[in-house]
């Protein structure tokens, strides 16, 4: 075929699609695997027989699989999924090297692998979400200078000089994570599986939770983001309700969000100064988060009537509604009396949860459901299957939280709770544990719907595959010999 | 729809600013997101390393070769997914677990495990609190020490041995992150794992345990019994009231 069947004045460009189905898949199998790991890990608390009895099988063990998996190999895959999919297509180009981009994913895919080889066996450096030892951390640190250089090379090459909003928001993704990932794992090694951080104490604890809040930041939000700023226009058919918003928003998240760790230490021996930075920077934060949930909802506008049918908009309404909701409920909980009630209670998990299963996993599927039958020319298998995965996902959330919250709430303060005589009210540690046992099922009602839903994914995504191709209508399927 | 999805209608001056100068220059882009993105973790970390952010106190002793062999296996088990290692200051938690920690306590934890989440009590006063035999029992069947506990058991810990040239790795390395240890500390690891190893058998026997110095649940029983032993007779020492 020539290149003269194109219309005059468009460039035709070859993308590369193949990178992003494997992306669109290893996103779709790893979700699944990490979401069992998790209602795995729920029915322990609530049940601890389901520990099995087995080195391998600990709670202590499985939960730093389960968040790897949702973050590092659920979400991450979403990101680079995304990423290489809207990138080529905003910069009208393919990506600068078929190459490096199987080598970021092969390489990703091995170092999920890695990490689920490792941490059932104990090998762990146990620094929360920076949990790989150090051979796997070089690893990663080669992949993603390997994802850093295919990124910025596309970007040089692109045929529109315009940047737009989704690749800001992906850029301080490869930038931020680069930062993060490396200063947090400057260690010394004492055997292969084993190293100690060059950081000792609070400078370990500081260096950590900037890294663990940023992950947050700039894994779970900024690349999100970009996918809001390319999917939502695209599946509401509206334009961005706000450019200005959308400038204002991006610069005072990334500057924001990046002093905002120390939220993590509040009440800790960590100086008082970092501790309020931390806070102060943590209730800032409420305002360029809601710039971007706002500037996602109000591109709706005009569009809303579209809801009621197209499943695809339910999930990122609610994916962006609970955005905001968890960027509000954050900056609260960061608040220094607040914090005092809600640090080490389930609460903190309810809220990590409206974050990753509303706001990351909502998201993702809207932007799984809308890739599908355009990354493999084939009309959705189960149609109606996407609007019930919408609904289960949905109460299943909330169920989730609920019950977390009430935990949350009731055990922080009956552990802080003091009698007339000025003793402890619960003394004894253990009642305690069990008055959550009834939430700890509930919240493993909510977690196994959410589940299902994904479950109901991966089945759609494989019939969906397997089903016959589209026939294309408007381009001729035989041109003129030329 | 407009191009790229912009509503060009609502661009004021500083928009096309920004348009001009950032959204045509990848380059200068990323060295301004750069710059975004490093300024708070410079104004918060760097200070850690200057007197302003860290505290230091002769009084906490660095781990000995059993204790760094039992800490790493408290790593190694995720046991901060449950238990703290952190009393705040406040009322109710100094009454349930004493004094609360200071940043000297911490200072040769690496990696540090204040935890997150306390589906457990906190660790950090839990030193001295139990005799040896109550951490063996529990570790061995924790509804046997703790009626109703949620805890897995974790008998093969009564198994698994440590071995002392691993140790003696971890000791090398953490001396040259800057841990304290002389030379002597580092040729001497196995005579000092068996020594304090011994000390402890010695008292499991008492309660009947049978066991031998090199196994891991002795090594866990080293560690958990000294986690903040110093920092509060340090604190007692000083007279500071809690």
């Amino acid at each position: 075929m020539s290149a003269a069947t194109a219309a005059p004045g468009r460039i035709v460009v070859d993308y590369d699609d193949d990178i992003v189905r494997k992306f669109f898949l290893a996103t779709v199998i790893w979700g699944v695997v990490g979401m069992l790991v998790g209602v795995i890990i729920a029915l322990q608390l609530a049940w601890w027989p389901a520990n099995l009895g087995l080195p391998w099988t600990t709670f202590g063990r499985l939960r730093p699989l389960h968040t790897n998996a949702v973050i590092f190999a659920f979400a991450g895959n979403i990101c680079f999924t995304g990423i290489y999919h809207s990138m080529q297509r905003l910069l009208k180009t393919r990506m600068w090297s078929d190459t490096l981009s199987k080598i970021h994913f092969w390489g990703w895919q091995l170092i999920i692998v890695s990490a689920a080889i490792t941490y059932p066996l104990g090998i762990t450096q146990s620094r929360e979400y920076a949990e790989l030892i150090w051979p796997i951390d070089v690893a990663v640190t080669l992949i993603w200078v390997v994802f850093a250089i295919n990124f910025f090379g596309t970007l040089a090459i692109r045929k529109v000089k315009h940047i737009y909003v989704a690749i800001w928001f992906y850029m301080s993704f490869v930038i931020t994570i680069a930062v993060l990932h490396i200063v947090n794992n400057l260690a010394m090694p004492a055997t292969f599986l084993r190293s100690y951080p060059i950081y000792s104490g609070m400078t370990d604890a500081l260096v950590q939770w900037w890294y663990g809040h940023n992950a947050v930041g700039f894994f779970l939000t900024t690349p999100f983001l970009g996918l809001m700023y390319y999917y939502l226009p695209k599946a509401a058919d509206r334009p961005i309700y706000s450019y200005r918003l959308s400038i204002i928003h991006f610069w005072g998240l990334i500057f924001l969000y990046i002093w905002a760790g120390p939220h993590h230490l509040l009440y800790s021996g960590l100086p008082d100064w970092a501790q309020t930075l931390g806070m102060v920077f943590s209730i800032m934060l409420l305002a360029p988060s809601w710039g971007g949930m706002l500037n996602g909802l109000l591109t709706l506008k005009g569009a809303w009537h579209k809801l009621r049918t197209d499943p695809i908009l339910k999930f990122m309404v609610v994916g962006v509604t609970f955005y905001g909701m968890s960027t509000f409920e954050g900056p609260m909980m960061s608040i220094r009396s607040v914090n005092g009630l809600a640090h080490f209670t389930n609460w903190v998990v309810g809220h990590v949860h409206s974050g990753a299963l509303g706001w990351n996993g909502m998201l993702t599927f809207a932007v799984l459901y809308w890739l599908l039958p355009r990354l493999w020319n084939r009309e959705v298998a189960y149609p109606k299957m996407v609007t019930q995965h919408f609904w289960l996902a949905t109460i299943g959330i909330v169920i989730y939280t609920v019950a977390m919250w009430a935990a949350g709430l009731m055990e922080g303060l009956q552990w802080r709770a003091v009698n007339d005589a000025g003793q402890l009210a619960n003394p004894i540690f253990i009642d305690i544990v069990h008055r959550l046992e009834p939430f700890y099922w509930l919240r493993l009602l909510g977690g196994t719907l959410y589940f299902l839903g994904a479950v109901m994914m991966l089945i759609n995504v494989f019939k969906t595959i397997r089903g016959p191709e589209r026939v294309a209508a408007a381009a001729p399927a035989t041109a003129p010999a030329s | 729809m407009a191009e790229n999805g912009m509503d060009h209608g609502s661009e004021k001056k500083y928009g096309q600013f920004h348009r001009r100068v950032f959204e045509s220059n990848a380059a200068l882009f990323a060295v301004a997101a750069t710059v975004a993105i490093l300024i708070g973790g410079i104004v918060e970390i760097i200070p850690m390393f200057t007197p302003a952010g860290t505290e230091h106190s002769e009084a906490i002793t660095p781990y000995t070769p059993l204790e760094v062999a039992g800490r790493d296996i408290y790593v190694s088990e995720g046991c901060y997914l449950c238990h703290s290692q952190w009393v705040r200051p406040m009322r109710a938690e100094i009454l349930r677990y004493g004094p609360w920690s200071r940043a000297w306590e911490y200072q040769y934890d690496r990696p540090f495990q204040l935890g997150s989440r306390r589906i457990g009590p906190d660790l950090h006063r839990v030193g001295n609190k139990y005799p040896d035999a109550w951490h063996y029992e529990h570790m061995r069947d924790p509804r046997s020490t703790t009626p109703g506990s949620v805890m897995p058991p974790y008998p093969w810990l009564l198994d698994d041995r440590i071995d002392p040239e691993d140790v003696r790795a971890s000791v090398i390395a953490l001396r040259k992150t800057g841990t304290p240890y002389t030379d002597e500390d580092v040729a001497g690891v196995e005579e000092s794992l068996a020594e304090q190893g011994a000390a402890i058998v010695a008292r499991l026997a008492t309660a009947g345990i049978e066991t031998t110095p090199d196994r891991s649940i002795v090594a866990l029983i080293a560690y958990l019994q000294r986690l903040g032993v110093e920092g509060r007779a340090e604190l007692e020492a000083q007279g500071v009231e809690y």
